[in-house]
C-alpha cells in the first residue's frame, strides 16, 4: 500500500466526483429522465462523451449524431487501454472492470507513479478508477433529483453551467498557440453551421479541422 | 425505444467497445504517429466545438442571451485557475442572475 497514491486517488475521485452533480443536473435539464441520466454515468462512464449525448440530444439532435461525437470522445480511452494493459495484465472478469474503469484520471494518476514502480501504478489506477465510479454515480443521482426539484432550468443557470463545463473539460488541453487556434476554429466553425445542419452534425464537423490540424508534424 | 433510450444504451456500448479494445489489442498494433497526434486533437475540437453550440444554440438559432455571460464568467475563473466546481457554479449564478432580470 502506497500512501501517497492513496492519498491522490482519494483527492482526484473526490474531486471529479463532484462534477457528476453538474451532469446529473444537466441529464435532468436536457430532458432526459433520472433513470437515463444516472445509466449515462453507471454505463458510459466517461465525462466528455455524457455530456455530448446529453447536450446533443436536448437540443434536438439525432440518437445516430450523440453516439458518433460520444464515440469520438471516448476514442482516447481505447488508447489509455492501450498503454495501462502491460501494467495490470488481467484478464477475464477483471479484464472487463479494468476496460470500464479506464479514464482521463485513472490512468493519469497510474502514470503519475511510474517512479514508484508497477505496483504503485497498479494501485493507483484501480483506486483512482474505482474512487471515481462510486463519487461520479452518487454525485450524478443527487445532482438529477436537485435539477428535477428545481423546475425551470434557465431560472437556475444550468443553460449556461453546460458550456462551462465543456468550456472546463477543455481547458487544460489548451497548451500552447497551436491548441487554442484550433479550439477557437472549432468554435467558430460549429456555430456558423449550426442554422444550415441538423443539430449534432456541426459538433462532428469539426474532426474535419482536427484531422487537418494534425496531419502535418508540428515544427 | 424512444430516441433518448438509443442514445443512452449506444454510447455506453461504444463507450466500453473502446476501452476493452484498447485492453486487447498488442500495443505494436497502434503507433501510426499521425493517427495519434490526430487522436489528441479531436477531444479540442468537439469540446471546443460543443461549447459555442451550447452558448449560442437555440434549436437550428443563432442567439445572444444569458449563457453568454455565464461562460464569460467561466472562461474568467478558469484564468484565474479557479477549480472546476467554482468554474460551473460561477457560470450558472451568472446565467441564472441575468435571466431573473428579463
Amino acid at each position: 500500500m502506497f500512501r501517497a497514491t492513496a492519498t491522490q486517488s482519494l483527492s482526484v475521485s473526490l474531486t471529479v466526483g463532484l462534477y457528476g452533480a453538474a451532469f446529473g443536473a444537466a441529464g435532468v435539464a436536457a430532458g432526459f429522465s433520472i433513470l437515463q441520466t444516472c445509466l449515462l454515468s453507471l454505463l458510459t462512464f466517461s465525462g466528455a462523451s455524457q455530456f455530448a449525448v446529453v447536450g446533443i440530444m436536448g437540443s434536438g439532435g439525432s440518437a445516430l449524431s450523440a453516439i458518433a461525437t460520444a464515440a469520438l470522445l471516448g476514442l482516447r480511452n481505447g488508447l489509455y487501454g492501450l498503454r495501462m494493459a502491460p501494467v495490470l495484465r488481467v484478464r477475464g472478469a477483471k479484464r472487463v472492470l479494468a476496460a470500464h474503469v479506464t479514464i482521463d484520471e485513472s490512468t493519469g494518476v497510474a502514470i503519475g507513479q511510474e517512479d514508484l514502480g508497477e505496483d504503485a501504478m497498479r494501485q493507483g489506477f484501480w483506486f483512482t478508477g474505482l474512487g471515481v465510479f462510486l463519487f461520479w454515480n452518487l454525485f450524478t443521482l443527487a445532482g438529477a433529483l436537485g435539477a428535477q426539484a428545481m423546475g425551470n432550468p434557465s431560472a437556475w443557470g444550468l443553460d449556461a453551467a453546460v458550456p462551462a463545463a465543456f468550456l472546463g473539460l477543455v481547458w487544460p488541453r489548451l497548451l500552447g498557440n497551436f491548441e487554442r487556434t484550433l479550439a477557437i476554429s472549432a468554435l467558430t466553425l460549429a456555430v456558423l453551421l449550426t442554422p444550415l445542419l441538423p443539430a449534432g452534425l456541426p459538433i462532428i464537423a469539426t474532426v474535419l479541422l482536427a484531422i487537418t490540424f494534425g496531419w502535418k508534424v508540428r515544427k | 425505444m424512444n430516441s433518448i433510450w438509443v442514445g443512452v444504451l449506444g454510447a455506453s456500448a461504444i463507450a466500453f467497445f473502446w476501452k476493452y479494445l484498447g485492453h486487447s489489442i498488442p500495443e505494436k498494433y497502434l503507433q501510426n504517429a499521425r493517427m495519434l497526434r490526430i487522436n489528441a486533437l479531436i477531444p479540442i475540437a468537439l469540446l471546443s466545438a460543443l461549447v459555442g453550440v451550447q452558448t449560442f444554440g437555440q434549436k437550428s438559432e443563432l442567439v445572444v442571451d444569458q449563457r453568454l455571460a455565464g461562460v464569460a464568467v467561466a472562461l474568467i475563473a478558469l484564468i484565474l485557475k479557479a477549480p472546476y466546481f467554482i468554474v460551473v457554479i460561477s457560470a450558472a449564478a451568472t446565467s441564472a442572475f441575468i435571466y431573473s432580470l428579463r
